[in-house]
């Protein structure tokens, strides 16, 4: 057991001497959320109204969660392209600490990223108005969901095949992100699209983190218990279907 | 202990789908401290026994024993004594090579300073010192080649696997990873290396199988197998057909089988080389026919091959 947790954190560590080596893209990446932040708050702020700003931020906090997928698969399907997968699998350690150093890695990816976001969006004016304790349940749910799309990133990582397949998926991750509500309130769309959205699991991370921020936006019945559901749902789903996945690898 | 380092016997693989199995029946015995090579063509089978052997893939059939251990039943103990250097060199481009080399050996469980003073002594004996620093995605294909042979060898493993080190390379990169791999061997270490050059196993191997579709079709030291593959070839190339025709007597007397024709080209097999050489070009020019090209070959590997399939296929006629 010790030694699974010294690879992890070897495995993890990898990441951070990455970001030592190329801080440029490393740092575009944070920032990314924030200019989406930035366009979506300040140019359609005004024309939606004075609170869309506080309505938003907690949407784009789920949503820089979602864009970790990318990243995760990226470095997954790299590995395996570069034969680097096939050296670890040949190591003598175990094949659990490869995927947990992926886990903590992008964890703590996610986590500077959200704290940058979160840096910027309170020196634009946004507030928690519910207390420490409860921000911080929030931003549990939200690195919860990071979590739970960690899984869904490796599986996406083994399964593609080459570089084109990413910029598949990152061009759909967009429509995923705009079908839900990280924007603007599922209310408001045409009735079929809104329950869709509805449904979003971005959509419960979003709305019980304004819930537990105290922002404004309507939120449904259950929204905390959805997004703890949700991301648990997701981890059920996507966690044995990868451990398939990286097994198959030695068929 | 056991005299073998790798021992498979009637190993079997087919993969999901495939008709033909890319192994069907692989036989192997590699005594300690030498250089097996394993010579075939695309699609033999190389890779799918290296896989097989170094763990990273499960075999259907058969057993194949790798530092005295089954690779099926005791991977992970394998997996402490190999080192595996695949097709591509598996090194992470965005690290430095010394960043590279202590996260493998932080993932051999050496200590960090243990780790850290490794890399060093490993850049050092791959001539890496300089580059040492740099990332990885601005080496020249030798550099990262010699770098993933040096991440192989973080804890001197006692049998190393490499799978067709110089594909892709020129002809000095070559020459660096050969160095490498020689010296290798010089500590104790067991090398089974694949390739489709014959010159490559030549060179590098203290015996050579030949793989031909899943099977070892032959087994013995660099020169037994030269002699099993047949004569060196003299290929004359001339710049009119009237030509040829006009030398092809004069060379059939010095040739040691049948010429080949074609046009403008004679090919002609010959047992002493540089003798037949002299002989066939005296020969030529006393006729007063010059021609455009004169080669002296060794048989390539794609004849060597056919010339196989061929004797296989008359074996098998005369069994029925």
């Amino acid at each position: 057991m010790t030694a699974v947790l010294g690879e992890t954190w070897v495995l993890a560590r990898r990441e951070l001497t990455h970001w030592r080596q190329q801080p440029f893209g490393v740092i575009v990446n944070w920032l990314f959320t924030v200019m989406i932040a930035l366009m979506f708050g300040g140019l359609f702020g005004g024309a939606i109204g004075p609170d869309y700003f506080d309505y938003l931020m907690p949407g784009m906090f789920a949503l820089s969660m979602f864009f970790g997928v990318e990243a995760t698969m990226t470095a997954i399907s790299t590995d395996a392209a570069k034969g680097v997968t096939d050296r670890f699998r040949s190591l003598p350690i175990n094949s659990a600490s490869v995927v947990l150093g992926r886990c903590l890695a992008d964890l703590m990816n996610s986590a500077v990223g959200l704290a940058v976001l979160v840096g910027a969006a309170a020196a634009l004016g946004w507030r928690w108005h519910e207390g420490l304790a409860s921000a911080m349940a929030a931003f549990g749910l939200l690195l919860l969901l990071r979590f739970a799309l960690l899984w869904v990133g490796i599986f996406l990582g083994l399964v593609v095949k080459g570089p084109e397949s990413v910029t598949m998926v990152q061009i759909l991750v967009w429509p995923v992100g705009f079908l839900s509500g990280v924007f603007v309130d599922p209310e408001t769309m045409p009735a079929w699209l809104g329950t869709i959205a509805q449904w979003n699991p971005l959509s419960a991370t979003a709305a019980a983190s304004r819930e537990l921020f105290g922002n404004p936006g309507l939120v449904p019945d259950h929204a905390i218990l959805l997004a703890i559901a949700w991301p648990l749902v997701l981890t059920a789903i996507f966690l044995p279907l990868s451990v398939r996945r990286y097994r198959h690898l030695s068929r | 202990m056991s005299e073998l380092a790798i021992a498979a016997s009637g190993v079997r693989k087919t993969y999901a789908g495939a008709q033909e199995p890319a192994l069907g029946g692989f036989d192997l015995e590699v005594p300690r401290g030498t250089i097996q090579g394993l010579l075939g063509p695309n699609g033999a089978g190389k890779t799918t026994a290296i896989r097989i052997l170094s763990t990273l893939m499960r075999l259907d059939a058969g057993r194949a024993v790798v530092a005295g251990h089954d690779v099926s039943t005791d991977g992970a103990q394998v997996r402490r004594r190999i080192g595996l250097v695949g097709q591509y060199a598996a090194v992470d481009e965005i690290l430095s090579g010394r960043q590279n080399l202590v996260l493998f050996g932080r993932l051999n469980h050496l200590g960090r300073a243990r780790a850290a003073a490794r890399a060093d002594e490993l850049l050092e004996r791959f001539g890496l010192v300089e580059a040492g620093n740099r990332p990885v995605a601005k080496y020249s294909g030798g550099m990262r080649r010699r770098l993933d042979l040096a991440a192989s060898l973080i804890v001197s493993p006692e049998v190393l696997f490499v799978d067709e080190p110089t594909t892709g390379l020129d002809p000095q990169a070559r020459q660096e990873v050969w160095a490498a791999v020689r010296e290798l061997v010089a500590g104790g270490t067991t090398v089974l290396l694949t390739t489709q050059y014959l010159e490559e196993a030549d060179r590098l191997a203290t015996r050579i199988a030949m793989l031909w579709h899943g099977r070892v079709v032959r087994e013995g030291t660099p020169d037994e197998l030269k002699a099993a593959v047949g004569d060196d070839w003299i290929d004359l190339v001339f710049d009119d057909p009237a030509q040829a025709r006009a030398a092809l007597p004069v060379v059939r007397r010095h040739a040691d089988g049948e010429p080949r024709t074609d046009e403008r080209r004679i090919s002609v097999p010959v047992k002493q080389r540089t003798k037949a050489l002299v002989a066939v070009s005296a020969a030529l020019a006393a006729e007063g026919v010059e021609p455009a090209e004169v080669n002296l070959r060794r048989p390539t590997l794609d004849e060597v091959f056919l010339e196989l399939d061929r004797q296989q296929g008359s074996r098998q006629e005369v069994a029925a």
